[in-house]
């Protein structure tokens, strides 16, 4: 074969550069997203079986049983997660993400984010809020009355709103976010704000009642990380755009499902290379220790991928009051990052580095010659299913995920 | 002889490659000292190593085929 790599890297990272990722609108995931259906659940990271699952992704599988009322308890979804008439699948393989176990059932709500350079559209459910929620397997009642109101007024009000609203531009607000001190995973303070700021107006338009209304803005406004489940499918629906271009070492995929780390490759469509899941080195809340920690868990990491998150860390040196470290620690991670990748984000910016575009494009074979893993910065869930979230931290994908994909690579191209 | 007898009468200026605690210790002792980051590819792992070479060989002839069209 005759692929010149720089050549398909180029243009792998052009097409990820090109991509637009807007707002298009809010629906029931079984309308929208491709193959959901009623037995059916889709989880973060890699393909797993209920058998392997951690604590937290066991947690809201539970719930999200009792939620889309296939079970009336937790014994009885227990029973019915283990059995044959429930299926699970990767978010990744249904043009989607879920941050944390990343949960979704067919009547949940999602935000549909298209791509308007090309069409594509990638999914994502809406953001809960922090402590005690499914996403970090959390199942009680209250988990399951707050996801029923979402169902039932949040999505609704959102949906009509967004209409009546200026077109979003999630690129364009992310950069925003990036000179604002966010870097759009673990710090989403500033996007969330002006995700309420772009849609406040749209909402009391709306012909909710105003306690709805009310509500709505109070939701968004005390949940700082609101923003995230539109960071991540943006970062995904940009990064699609990369799949699967032929003889490209660009990483399109970054996950984990609390078990195993997961990535795939530009240029091996549809593999999965994974390794353990690694334990998050961080700050943990008041009350628990490291042998609480659930391993590595979440689809989140599909912001790292985009050259955000972990990789954009200079652009908030405040989070390492969430996550831990010095902000030198966080100037040097992003300095890293160059090392493995290709290019420079044109639209996303690092102040504190002169404007600097954020690292774009890991490229396998860099990661493997310098030995350089990407740098994530991630939540922490309680290993137990139904505790919820228990800190937040640093931490790195496994090597042997790059050392697989690279065998596959030459076994693939490397050939005559 | 008289070459490396000037030389031990110099000032020393040190460039260290990989392991930066070597460099600490010299500027310790007030000896200039330039340190460079440096690492074995792959980490030293002998598999990525030859992995990373059938890429590299695969892409010698991939750009030789091309210059050759």
């Amino acid at each position: 074969m005759l692929i010149d790599i720089q050549e398909a890297n180029a243009k792998a990272l052009a097409a990820i550069q090109a991509a637009q990722p807007i707002i298009k609108g809010i629906d029931t995931a079984i309308n929208v997203v491709p193959g959901m259906k009623k037995n059916l659940i889709l989880h973060a990271g890699p393909p797993i079986t209920w058998a392997k699952m951690s604590g937290p992704l066991k947690g809201a599988v539970i719930g999200g049983l009792i939620y889309e009322g296939l079970a009336a308890n937790p014994a009885e979804a227990e029973k019915l997660a283990a059995s044959s008439q429930i299926e699970y699948s990767p978010w990744h393989e249904h043009d989607g993400v879920g941050p944390m176990a990343g949960v979704a059932t067919a009547s949940m709500p999602v935000w549909i984010v298209e791509n308007k350079t090309n069409g594509r559209k990638t999914f994502c459910t809406l953001n809960e809020g922090l402590g005690k929620v499914l996403r970090y397997g959390a199942f009680s009642d209250e988990v399951i009355t707050r996801l029923k109101w979402m169902e039932k007024t949040l999505a609704p009000v959102l949906k009509a709103a967004i209409p009546l609203a200026a077109e979003i531009n999630l690129k364009n607000m992310i950069a925003q976010a990036l000179q604002m001190g966010d870097e759009v995973h673990n710090r989403n303070k500033a996007a969330t704000s002006m995700l309420i700021r772009e849609l406040a107006a749209a909402i009391t338009k709306t012909s909710f009642s105003q306690e709805e209304k009310a509500r709505v803005l109070e939701f968004m406004h005390s949940n700082d990380h609101f923003f995230l489940n539109l960071s991540m499918p943006a970062a995904k629906v940009m990064l699609q755009a990369a799949e699967w271009i032929e003889g490209s070492t660009i990483v399109t995929t970054m996950c984990r499902n609390g078990t195993e780390f997961g990535i795939r490759v530009a240029g091996l469509k549809d593999r999965w290379f994974t390794g353990p899941a690694q334990i998050v080195q961080g700050l943990l809340f008041p009350g628990f220790e490291e042998k609480d920690c659930n391993p590595d868990i979440g689809d989140s990491a599909i912001t790292e991928t985009c050259g955000l998150g972990g990789f954009s860390m200079a652009a908030a040196p405040a989070i390492v009051k969430f996550v831990g470290g010095t902000v030198s620690d966080a100037m040097n991670f992003t300095r890293k990052m160059y090392e493995i990748t290709d290019g420079e984000s044109q639209s996303f910016q690092i102040p504190a580095m002169d404007f600097r575009g954020s690292p774009t494009g890991i490229n396998l074979l860099k990661v493997c010659e310098k030995n350089i893993l990407p740098q994530i910065n991630t939540g922490i869930a309680h290993k137990d299913a139904g505790v919820g979230q228990v800190g937040a931290g640093l931490v790195n994908p496994p090597m042997k995920c790059f050392e697989d994909a690279l065998e596959a690579y030459v076994e693939k191209y490397c050939q005559n | 002889m008289s070459k490396l007898v000037s030389f031990f009468g110099q000032k020393v200026k040190v460039i260290n490659l990989g392991i930066p605690s070597f460099a600490e210790d010299l500027k310790k002792q007030g000896v200039e000292v330039m340190h460079t980051e440096w690492r074995p590819p792959a980490g030293g792992n002998k598999k990525i190593q030859a992995l990373l070479a059938k890429v590299e060989a695969w892409q010698s002839k991939v750009k030789a085929g091309k210059g050759a069209r």
